[in-house]
């Protein structure tokens, strides 16, 4: 497989107030995105997620360390052709109406004009903003800005698309919207670089997941080897019993109306809950097994810091 | 260096500053002002078309380096302020094209603006005399040979400080600009010494901005030699390449945070 992104022991300080003070915000981050791979680059506020960004894409220059973008050194032109990118809380230029806006991309890419209205034509379907093609972008919402953005970011057919927070500020539908754009992205073989705090996002898209943490890359593979299949308790809801029977099986968290929601960490028990129900002529509404999710292993891994 | 690239950044700033209001306004004052040269000749006594003529052309270098300045300045600024330069960076462009297509962009802007101011200018004056004087043409271009260069400061000074401070800084270059010629006279009187050394050097350093005056040649008829129109043109070409080059510089290795 080839190597998308690599990254070598790259850090990254900056010097700060009146009296310049030094403080490093990457230390040491070492990553390797493969080709056709969603990866998730996932971290708590200020963990230095937009830093990495930044630095992989020429806008600020690390201290130390190597950059490789599709084989060739990061600030190589010729590399970047090959990146789409959208940053975290899009500005854009908000005089130029949608299409201006995504034609005077791709110009820089010297794409030719007739291709360029083809693409830009798809691109605004894609993200479903035909209607507000010959709007200014002053007139946008957050997530039409967002959406503008992404079509922007796929203008010259990339290889590899970096997204930083692409579903922030967007309503269900379309985070479902841009979910399955990305996904899409993975199946006509691009590779994403998705970069969120947003767990369930990461952990419905991802193959790949690396965990940094205060400038650290703490935990780095595939996601269904971080996230164990293992069962961490059973929540079982039940109606028609006592809350004070099931006090030996587990864990009785509260009571709505006459429901009862019972943690049960015993496989074992489960079978005697449900015998006990039976008896009592009540009723299981629900039973979920719950695993461990991707939200345990970040918190576990912040919690120290 | 892509050419095409410079070119693409360059309209699209075009684009950006005909949006702009501010530029409207300015030069909506600078109609005002020539048309106000006007009102002045009544005031005089003796040749009316020369208080035109000289107020007018004072206007549209002023108003000109105004909107140099004041557009200028938050040019670049904005670009990282607004977080806009985060995506075009990302793009397969080189630091110095983007630097250079801004300032291309904002001459080719002042270049439209210079031609609106002229375009009264030169109907109110053929009103006046009812012929068309070439010379004012060579006045007007000499002015905006020196608008290229107060760009190039203006660029300059967004690369690394607020639109506030770059606008008071690239304003003390014209002032400091069009009053350098006064050291000359300051180094004829000064005793010989360190202290007229001092004077020579700063003479030299400093921007000489009168070299694309030529108001009293025109308002007097006096013949405009073309060694000096050339002369001039060379020195603002050549400075503003110079302020350019250093503005390349400061910018290359900025970090964009």
């Amino acid at each position: 497989m080839n190597t998308v992104i690599a990254i070598d022991n790259v850090r990254k300080s900056f010097s700060t107030g009146f009296i310049p003070k030094k403080k490093e915000i990457l230390k040491g981050i070492s990553l390797k995105v493969e080709a056709g791979e969603i990866f998730g680059y996932l971290g708590p506020n200020g963990a230095g997620k937009t830093t990495t960004i930044k630095c992989v894409l020429g806008l600020i220059f690390p201290d130390e360390g190597r950059i490789e973008l599709c084989g060739r050194p990061h600030l190589d032109p010729r590399a970047k052709e090959r990146v789409g990118f959208l940053p975290e809380n899009p500005y854009f230029y908000d005089y130029l109406t949608a299409r201006e806006f995504l034609d005077f991309y791709g110009q820089l890419f010297e794409i030719e004009k007739a291709e360029r209205d083809r693409r830009i034509v798809s691109l605004l379907h894609l993200v479903g903003m035909e209607k507000a093609a010959g709007l200014q972008l002053r007139k946008f919402s957050r997530g039409m800005l967002q959406r503008v953005g992404l079509a922007q970011a796929l203008i010259n057919e990339p290889e590899l698309v970096i997204l930083d927070e692409p579903l922030g500020g967007l309503d269900p539908i379309g985070r479902k919207e841009i979910r399955d754009i990305i996904l899409r992205l993975r199946e006509e073989g691009k590779t994403v670089f998705l970069c969120s705090h947003i767990l369930q996002d990461i952990e419905m898209l991802c193959d790949h997941v690396a965990i940094i943490v205060g400038g650290r890359i703490m935990s780095q593979g595939r996601t269904s080897d971080l996230i164990s299949e293992k069962v961490l308790f059973t929540e079982i809801t039940v109606s028609g019993v006592e809350k004070s029977d099931l006090a030996p099986f587990g864990e009785s968290l509260t009571a709505q109306g006459d429901r009862t929601l019972l943690k049960v960490f015993e496989e074992g028990k489960i079978q005697d809950v449900m015998d006990l129900v039976r008896r009592n002529g009540g009723r299981i509404h629900s039973l979920i097994p719950r695993t461990q999710t991707l939200e345990d292993i970040f918190v576990d891994m912040v919690k120290p810091q | 260096m892509k050419i095409r690239t410079v070119q693409v950044i360059a309209l699209n700033t075009f684009k950006e500053a005909i949006r702009d209001r501010i530029l409207y306004l300015l030069l909506f004052f600078a109609a005002v002002a020539i048309l106000f040269s006007r009102v002045l000749a009544l005031l005089t006594v003796g040749d009316r078309i020369k208080i035109i003529k000289d107020v007018g052309l004072a206007s549209i270098s002023l108003f000109g380096a105004l909107m140099a300045i004041l557009i200028g300045t938050g040019l670049v600024y904005k670009e990282i302020e607004k977080r806009t330069i985060f995506t075009l960076i990302s793009k397969p462009i080189r630091r110095h094209e983007f630097l250079l297509g801004k300032y291309f962009g904002l001459v080719l802007t002042l270049f439209v603006m210079l031609l609106c101011m002229s375009v009264i200018f030169l109907v109110l004056i053929f009103f006046h005399t009812w012929t068309v004087e070439w010379n004012l043409l060579v006045a007007i271009f000499a002015v905006f040979i020196e608008l290229i260069l107060i760009t190039a400061v203006a660029v300059l000074f967004s690369c690394f400080s607020t639109p506030i401070l770059s606008s008071l800084f690239a304003l003390c270059f014209y002032l400091i600009g069009h009053f350098s010629w006064s050291l000359e006279t300051l180094i004829k009187k000064a005793r010989p010494g360190a202290g007229r050394t001092v004077l020579r050097v700063l003479d030299a350093v400093l921007p000489d901005l009168e070299n694309f005056n030529l108001k009293t040649e025109v308002v007097h008829g006096l013949p405009i030699s073309a060694a000096h129109v050339l002369y001039a043109t060379a020195y603002g070409v050549v400075y503003a390449a110079f302020v350019l080059t250093l503005a390349v510089l400061i910018f290359r290795r900025r970090d964009f945070v």
